[in-house]
């Protein structure tokens, strides 16, 4: 059974007599298996993680100990300053922490790395429908990796606009010291992310499509699996609005046009080309689609979450087809509230009721979501692993980041808040208290079927607890910081009166951020220990219904070593008509206490 | 422990004191008064939702609960009792600030004919301060009467203020924490902003969009004073501005 990877190496080294440098090129690096391809992307999105966290550090730092040296690190980035974060490096900071955290971690771990990994897998197919499209979508994170990491070393020392990059900022090479070629080099980037996203976004919603297993009606699919069609959904509407600005952007800066930057504008006392654009423009364009993204980065996460909430609370989901319509709630409307980025840019103000209201609604299938979590443990046995203590973290965290966002949508409030740290507290719960703790409940989850083994559940806990912990004490002071009025991206808060008193409450959250960073070490030396000495696991450690844990671990090329046929939805736990609490999506009713490994096979 | 430590924050207890919203020195708290509605309304959802999900977890654990799995797929009753429930809600929450908004963005004050009341100053955003123009006598801009300060706003109390706002060059934003404004500032666009001060003293202006390098220090200060200290102000700036203008050509 298991000797299906060892068969399928086997028959692909026919071709070439034996397993030689080319074989390890196809099979690893250029390799058009969705499993290596999702695979590719975890690492390389972790990999940016680490990046993504270390310079939040240096943010935390400068906001705890403003123009101080910085110990150990400080003289070997900033030597020039003598270890310490200079205003214009401070910008850069926080624009590439952004860029890198989104751009690079959140949406290609979501759809890149599990996306990739599991739909073949769980809705029974043996591929995507493009696979070298898919690779593709791979390689072309490369350049994008390249212009975001390279931009850190070139004039200005990396992009320094916000990761919203707002002309004429952002347009205007004269107006900050990385808006030159560090900033050319990040909408070059960023292009390079939309066409990967969008070849990404294709391949899934035809695999999703065309390629289901019999059986696997859409209203059967795995909630992860809606998430990822979603998404891809949002990816294909939203992503070219984003594209085309970035383009025009580029020609604002590089071919003399004035999309968005204003008649008689100066910069540095010298007088700019005439323009004759709208600098809310971006604004709209960009946010049109970033408003979207905001779901792109939760709702596949949603959906993982509640795959494994179901499995070890083994239970059914509660409301499933309310599920699936919130989650396309939560999408459709996600597209006509991108206005509320915008409260207090200039807009017109009889546009910001609308919004509003539209925002207001968006909370509702939020709310749908979390009671459903809650209707799914009520009655369950829940066992507590750590998968499902992230995926538990991950409600809890969601709801304050829900509730959070109910203060920005109303409109008023939001003048106050609006560009303060209230919102780095909101979208920190959603994108780091919600979002990645679903990866991590996602990796420790799929680990076994990835790899073959599986992680150490005592540092899985303690991964967990620290996380938690130092998550909670990093950003719900935030809020704090919000509600006196604290904004975002000052390199040095306590110039003003009114902060000045908030400087020990931030030593406090840098000293929590650093914590979460140290955190993670268990997390990585785990990951890689299990990777290569961890118990070996078989086809179904969890004792899940889904597809792929029919599958061996990890699956060989093809993924399955039957034809998988779909009987019933995935979340049938605890049925009466099973004598296992589980009931496989691929066994055939009626047969009552089947061994879990092998349904009735058929051969394919 | 996170509502414990917002409400340890709002009562203003040691170590958090100062640890919420700066004072209030305008005479609109609609502001304020909508975000402590918001606040209740949420922490008691955040509360029960807490409670639940920890009783849950307590009563459900695997490890001491013997009794079978509720098998259910869900109950069409509780979802349509959570989704009416909070989207009725959301509307009254959505309906009740409208006021609010109007008041803060499109009732502009008037003066006793009905005509939209004049800016007493012109704040033009610039990278890194804040250039704030008066009109001088003859209540027109860009006449050779104007006043130009650089950094300083001066306002007279218990009056609607209406302010002029326009950038430079990159987007600004105009925050004045203690008076629960802010809005963008955007080149090409002239915006108004107003609101009446109720309390004298010297505030902090922010800027809260970034607007590069040396956004951190493009700080200015607005100074609430009664009439005539205000008048008086005006004039004694408006001298030593001239002073400066005729000592200036002298030097040269």
């Amino acid at each position: 059974m298991s000797s299906i990877t060892a068969d399928g190496h086997a028959a692909h080294a026919h071709s070439s007599g034996e397993f030689g440098v080319g074989e390890f090129i196809t099979t690893y690096v250029f390799s058009r298996d969705h499993k290596v391809i999702g695979i590719q992307f975890l690492f390389s999105t972790l990999l940016w993680f680490l990046v993504g966290g270390l310079l939040a550090i240096g943010i935390r730092w400068q906001l705890a100990w403003p123009w101080s040296d910085m110990p150990v690190i400080g003289p070997m980035l900033f030597s020039a300053e003598g270890g310490q974060i200079s205003p214009e490096f401070y910008t850069m900071l926080f624009t590439m922490h952004a860029t890198v955290m989104t751009f690079l971690v959140i949406i290609p771990i979501l759809a890149g790395a599990f996306g990739n990994y599991l739909i073949p897998l769980m809705i029974g197919a043996d591929d995507m429908a493009f696979p070298t499209m898919n690779m593709l979508s791979y390689w072309v994170m490369w350049p994008a990796f390249f212009l975001f990491g390279g931009s850190f070393f070139v004039a200005g020392n990396g992009a320094s606009s916000g990761w919203t990059s707002y002309p004429p900022l952002a347009s205007i090479p004269e107006s900050a010291p990385g808006s030159g070629l560090a900033q050319t080099m990040w909408l070059l980037g960023l292009t390079c992310v939309g066409i990967s996203s969008m070849l990404g976004s294709v391949n899934y919603l035809t695999t999703i499509i065309q390629m289901r297993a019999p059986g696997m009606t859409m209203m059967r699919l795995p909630l992860t699996i809606w998430g990822m069609f979603i998404t891809a959904l949002l990816q294909a509407f939203a992503l070219p609005v984003l594209t085309a600005a970035g383009l025009m952007q580029l020609l604002d800066r590089t071919a003399g046009t004035g999309f968005f930057i204003p008649e008689a504008l100066s910069v540095n006392n010298s007088p700019m080309a005439p323009g004759g654009g709208q600098p809310l423009l971006w604004q709209h364009l960009f946010w049109f689609y970033s408003h979207p993204a905001v779901y792109i980065m939760i709702l596949p996460a949603m959906g993982m979450v509640s795959d494994i909430l179901c499995c070890f609370a083994r239970k059914p989901l509660f409301g499933y087809k309310p599920m699936v319509y919130a989650m396309n709630g939560i999408a459709g409307l996600g597209f006509i509230v991108w206005g509320h980025h915008m409260f207090v840019s200039g807009m017109n103000p009889g546009l910001g009721m609308t919004f509003m209201v539209a925002t207001m609604m968006i909370a509702l299938p939020s709310a749908v979501k979390t009671f459903n979590w809650l209707g799914t443990i009520y009655g369950g046995k829940i066992q507590f692993t750590s998968p499902m203590l992230f995926s538990l973290a991950f409600v809890s965290m969601f709801v304050v980041g829900g509730l959070s966002g109910i203060f920005m949508a109303a409109t008023p409030v939001d003048i106050f808040i609006h560009d303060t740290y209230y919102i780095v507290a909101h979208f920190h719960y959603v994108l780091f208290g919600g979002t990645a703790m679903a990866v991590f409940g996602g990796i420790y989850f799929w680990f076994p079927k990835m790899f073959g083994r599986t992680m150490n559940e005592f540092w899985g806990k303690t991964h967990f607890l620290l996380t938690f912990i130092f998550l909670n004490g990093t950003f719900f002071t935030m809020h704090i910081l919000g509600a006196v009025g604290f904004p975002r991206r000052l390199a040095d808060p306590y110039h003003y009166e009114t902060f000045r008193h908030l400087q020990p409450i931030n030593q406090f959250m840098t000293i929590c951020a650093i914590l979460m960073v140290a955190s993670q070490i268990p997390f990585i030396l785990n990951f890689f220990y299990s990777m290569f000495f961890g118990p070996k696991a078989g086809r179904n450690p969890w004792h899940a219904n889904g597809l792929e844990w029919q599958a061996p671990s990890p699956p060989g090329h093809g993924n399955f070593d039957f034809q998988p046929i779909v009987y019933r939805g995935p979340y049938e736990y605890g049925s009466p008509e099973s004598d296992k609490d589980y009931y496989p999506q691929t066994q055939p009713p009626n047969e009552r206490g089947q061994a879990d490994v092998s349904p009735t096979l058929t051969d394919k | 422990m996170g509502t414990l430590i917002i409400v340890w924050a709002a009562m203003d207890w040691y170590p958090l004191e100062g640890h919420w919203f700066p004072e209030r020195v305008v005479e609109n708290g609609s502001i304020d008064h909508l975000f402590y509605c918001i606040l209740w309304l949420t922490g008691i959802v955040f509360i029960a939702t807490g409670i639940l999900l920890f009783w849950f977890l307590w009563k459900y654990d695997a490890a001491k609960n013997d009794q079978p799995v509720v098998f259910s797929h869900g109950s069409h009753y509780m979802e349509v009792m959570w989704s009416v429930v909070p989207a009725i809600i959301l509307l009254f929450l959505a309906i009740y600030q409208m006021d609010a908004w109007a008041g803060a963005r499109m009732r502009r004050p008037t003066l006793a004919n009905g005509q939209p009341m004049p800016p007493i100053a012109r704040v033009t955003g610039r990278q890194f301060e804040w250039r704030i123009q008066y009109p001088g006598a003859d209540k027109k801009f860009d006449t050779p009467d104007d006043l130009y300060v650089t950094n300083l706003l001066h306002i007279p109390r218990d009056e609607e203020i209406v302010l002029e706002i326009e950038s430079d060059d990159v987007l600004h934003s105009f925050f004045l924490p203690n008076f629960r404004v802010k809005q963008d500032v955007v080149p090409g666009m002239k915006q108004f902003i107003w609101f009446k001060p109720i309390k004298d003293g010297a505030y902090d202006i922010v800027c809260a969009e970034l607007c590069g390098w040396g956004h951190y220090k493009m700080k200015g200060q607005i100074t609430v004073q009664s009439r005539n200290d205000f008048d008086a102000w005006l004039q004694k700036t408006y001298d030593e501005q001239e002073l400066s203008e005729f000592s200036l050509a002298e030097a040269e």
